[in-house]
């Protein structure tokens, strides 16, 4: 130990240092440097002793009925252990984030192609694949329902037992007959958008290991880990407790994780094998593995006075489901009550459908049914400024939703609507020179070198996107953090445990930096998540920062406070106004009252906390309601140079402005902004799965493009910090902001150079070239 | 088949590998070298980038009977010890690592280019990073890595 107390404290004071990284700085990740070499363990890279590869096999029929199903060739094949079919699920057969209406595995029929009929484990994942093979399963096809409007229409028979439409809206707001009247300029519109994929590039991976007390134990890789354990639990015929869940490394998800993939399958294998079991999908089976952004159909109307203010909005948005509902149901939700986008409208009559058929399932993705109605009401914006005969930007200017206003669902907006601020940051942006004549890789085509210039037109074209943040319709959204303050090996360290996912966004830094800027603790451990610690919701909805981030910030608090009543109690002195500073106890003027360690080395402090959001309610029969917690804006400005003898385009630059309320992390957020502007610019020009008759065409990279990076632009950011009255230090939620708005800027811009109406996206070569033959 | 190859500048001797395994299945699921990642197989993401005699080439394309006798270098291979490389390093700093699926691949061909040309332009570092998927970062950061690296290797 160290000399006197009197020593030990001119020790501490000498030694105190301002506390590195707290909230509002960009620290490097802690899990970096291990990514970069190649150590951090992904899903997809766990490996156990005596470890059996799990395959399933898959429907390659969008809809038929199952006559038969043969194992026997499989089960004798040398090497393999296991063969499993719906007959071996040991509890509920099916499972579901919100309507547990999908088979574990297939009985009686499938509904959509990919969907998993069988199961085998063998040494070998050659082994697997051939095992499926020799499975024989006897389908008798059947006519797929293909058609939303089929759905709605309800001319098909049922492919669930409440009928073929999962949710449906109607919102009614002010009186829009009357409304209509007022308008001097009506424009009407129809657009769609095709099947956008997550393309997250670590596939659905994990390890299930069998537990001696009969339970089981899962590393993998999702977004959340107890809604996993609930839907499996169920399934599995086990308790809860008994299923206990780990986030091994994620590669990337972007909603593409929320539903369950091999989280039931593997399990049900170890626990029939008794040996650990690994399954890792490819990318084609990716493709069918997991849900996609709903491809979308949305008609609208919109009404202006002369002088371009709206007078109503109506609309009318079908977003196909697929197969099972997955989280159509709120997906729907989103699309309809931000149908109207971020501005002011008396008058609106809103109709939306979710539906199924046998087409691919379809949930969450960033943006999560706003980026299909963002694309409608700005395309539908720009379209009635042409008609106005009045600048795009001017006329979203004069419709913005004041802070106070009512969204169509009667909900009051208590947050800052920066719309005219956002915008006003991209206007003040220089615009990109005009050309470069000696960069021919900046032009459309690039180093394929199909034009020297001829035929290329620039456009510019801007766009506004909102969205809520977190649950909504009632759902009780929360978070759970456990903070345990503790003096290991003579330093204060804080340990933070939550289940919120680490997916690529930077929660774990986040978790730290709240944590040493709330405790004044440098040295701070974010312990990997599980199921040992409550629910913290999912890593998706931009909600993380907010809740996670909130139930650390809570639980610190409370630590602190103990901190401090322990303090008042050995010294005997008032704390009242004292806060932790760098790893001291200090006055509020800052003078020194004790060290931390010496308060806390005998008895670690250790508390658990949650942190809930504001209340929501659902919709009633009208529409109306208050279902959303907070709201968030972003903007986007796209430059584009288009060769409209090709119908190539190259975008040169995109513009974004977000509002975030508080950057606890720059860097990190930064990278949400570009990441999340990009996925809009793959949705605006080449991102789309290709579905014929229920069956994917382009199941791989080569064929469903993503992005790259001569296909994306340098980015100019302008992040605005309005502090967001209830958000932790002020925070906004994040991440999909930038995905919404990024999409409809691209296409105006390729409209603005083109002159073309462009209702669809991706936008692809051939319609702009046809496009241009009939003008 | 047995295969006998250098890996990361060890030798490395394996019997019962299936012929028609990958150099990637191989690195990965026999030899404990998971950096190398599965994303894609089929040679359009960049993501199991490794040197093979050194040419860097996607592992998932290479068939193990092919580096019988060759030496491969994969992202394990690159840093000494615990020290990062120097592009690792920017990765890091510049903030190009989210999810960081893509990065060993993205390390590699950094580390390709650079060893080709020092200090490369924009347009090049997009041209020779155009193999490569990343799907979290929109590429700004990695640009950015790819300059500060490029600093960091000429001061070194």
């Amino acid at each position: 130990m160290r000399g006197t107390t009197a020593d030990l404290d001119t020790a501490v004071r000498e030694l105190a240092r301002p506390v590195s990284y707290p909230v509002g700085t960009s620290p490097d990740r802690p899990d970096g440097p291990p990514k970069t070499k190649g150590e951090f363990a992904y899903s997809s890279d766990l490996w156990a002793q005596d470890m059996l590869w799990g395959r399933a096999l898959r429907s390659p029929h969008p809809y038929a009925r199952i006559r038969s199903l043969d194992i026997a060739a499989a089960l004798a094949q040398p090497g393999v252990h296991a063969v499993l079919t719906h007959e071996d699920v040991p509890g509920r057969k099916t499972y579901g984030l919100l309507i547990p209406d999908q088979p574990v595995l297939a009985h009686d029929v499938v509904r959509f192609q990919g969907e998993p009929v069988a199961l085998v484990a063998a040494d070998h994942p050659e082994t697997a694949r051939r095992a499926l093979d020799l499975i024989k399963v006897d389908y008798e096809p059947l006519e797929p329902v293909t058609d939303p409007e089929v759905s709605i229409a309800g001319t098909a028979p049922p492919l669930h037992p409440e009928g073929n439409i999962v949710a449906q809206l109607h919102i009614r707001h002010g009186d829009v007959a009357a409304a209509s009247e007022r308008a001097d300029v009506t424009v009407t519109g129809t657009y769609e958008l095709g099947m956008q994929d997550q393309a997250f590039l670590g596939p659905e991976s994990g390890l299930a290991l069998p537990s001696q007390d009969g339970g089981v134990e899962l590393f993998i890789a999702t977004q959340w880990l107890h809604a996993d354990r609930e839907q499996m639990a169920a399934s599995l015929g086990l308790s809860p407790e008994k299923v206990r869940l780990t986030s091994a490394g994620i590669g990337g998800a972007f909603g593409g994780r929320e539903d369950l993939s091999i989280q039931i399958h593997a399990c049900l294998l170890a626990l029939h094998t008794g040996r650990p079991i690994k399954m890792s999908y490819g990318r084609e089976e990716s493709f069918f593995g997991h849900v996609h952004r709903h491809p979308g159909r949305l008609e609208y109307e919109h009404g202006a006075t002369r002088d371009g203010i709206l007078t109503h909005v109506k609309a009318r948005v079908v977003l196909d489901g697929g197969a099972y509902a997955s989280t159509s149901r709120e997906v729907i939700v989103v699309a309809a009550t931000t149908a109207a986008g971020p501005y002011a409208v008396d008058h609106a009559e809103i109709d939306a459908y979710s539906t199924y058929t046998n087409n691919p399932p379809c949930g969450a993705m960033r943006g999560f049914g706003a980026v299909q109605s963002c694309f409608g009401y700005e395309s539908q914006m720009d379209k009635l400024a042409a008609a106005l005969d009045m600048d795009p930007v001017e006329l979203r200017r004069r419709n913005v939703l004041p802070t106070g206003g009512k969204t169509p669902t009667g909900q009051v907006v208590d947050v800052p609507v920066p719309v005219r601020e956002l915008l006003d940051q991209l206007e003040a942006m220089p615009l990109p020179p005009a050309e470069n004549p000696d960069e021919e890789r900046m032009r459309p085509g690039g180093v394929a070198n199909t034009t020297h210039g001829e035929g290329v037109r620039r456009g510019v074209g801007y766009a506004v996107g909102f969205k809520n943040i977190g649950f909504s319709s009632g759902a009780d959204d929360y978070s759970t953090a456990r903070v345990r303050l503790s003096v290991s090996r003579g330093e204060l360290t804080a340990e933070v445990h939550t289940a919120g996912l680490e997916v690529g966004q930077g929660l774990v830094v986040v978790q730290a930096q709240i944590a040493r800027t709330e405790l004044g603790v440098d040295h701070v451990l974010v312990l990997p998540a599980d199921t040992q610690i409550g629910n913290a919701g999912s890593s998706s909805a931009s909600r993380q920062s907010w809740l996670t981030g909130g139930a650390v910030q809570t639980t610190c608090a409370a630590v602190a406070a103990e901190v401090l009543e322990r303090t008042a109690q050995r010294l005997g002195v008032n704390t009242d106004r004292c806060r932790l500073d760098a790893g001291q106890i200090v006055t509020a003027a800052g003078d020194f009252v004790a060290s931390m360690v010496d308060i806390v080395a005998d008895e670690p402090i250790e508390l658990i906390r949650e942190y809930h959001a504001r209340k929501t309610t659902p919709l009633d029969a009208n529409g109306q309601g208050d279902p959303h917690w907070a709201f968030a804006f972003a903007a986007h400005r796209a430059v584009v140079d288009v060769d409209v003898e090709l119908g190539l385009v190259r975008v040169i630059e995109l513009a974004v402005a977000q509002d975030v309320g508080k950057a606890l992390n720059p860097k990190a957020l930064e990278g949400q902004i570009e990441g999340g502007s990009a996925q809009g610019l793959g949705l605006a020009l080449m991102e789309e799965i290709q579905v014929e008759d229920g069956c994917v065409r382009n199941p791989s990279f080569t064929d469903y493009l993503v992005p790259t990076i001569l296909d994306v632009p340098p980015m100019r950011l302008a992040i605005l910090e309005l502090p967001t009255p209830h958000g932790p230090y002020g925070l906004n939620g994040a991440g999909e902001p930038p995905t919404i708005s990024s999409t409809p800027a691209v296409v105006a811009a390729v409209r603005a150079a083109t002159g073309m109406p462009l209702p669809r996206v991706p936008v692809r070569p051939t319609d702009i070239v046809e496009a241009s033959l009939l003008t | 088949m047995r295969l006998e190859c250098t890996v990361n500048d060890e030798a490395r001797s394996l019997d019962g590998v299936w012929e028609g395994e990958s150099l990637l299945y191989v690195l990965r699921e026999r030899l404990g070298l998971p950096g190398s990642k599965n994303a894609c197989e089929q040679g359009e993401c960049g993501s199991c980038s490794v040197y093979v005699d050194g040419i860097l080439a996607c592992s998932c394309l290479v068939s193990a009977g092919q580096v019988h006798g060759a030496r491969v270098i994969t992202v394990e291979g690159l840093a000494e010890g615990d020290e990062l490389h120097p592009i690792q390093r920017a990765f890091v700093e510049a903030g190009a690592v989210q999810c960081g699926f893509c990065t060993p691949g993205f390390v590699m061909v950094t580390h390709d280019l650079l060893a080709r040309e020092a200090s490369p332009t924009e347009p090049e570092i997009r041209e020779a990073l155009a193999g490569n998927l990343c799907r979290c970062t929109g590429y700004q950061k990695i640009v950015d890595a790819v300059q500060l690296a490029a600093k960091m290797l000429e001061e070194e």
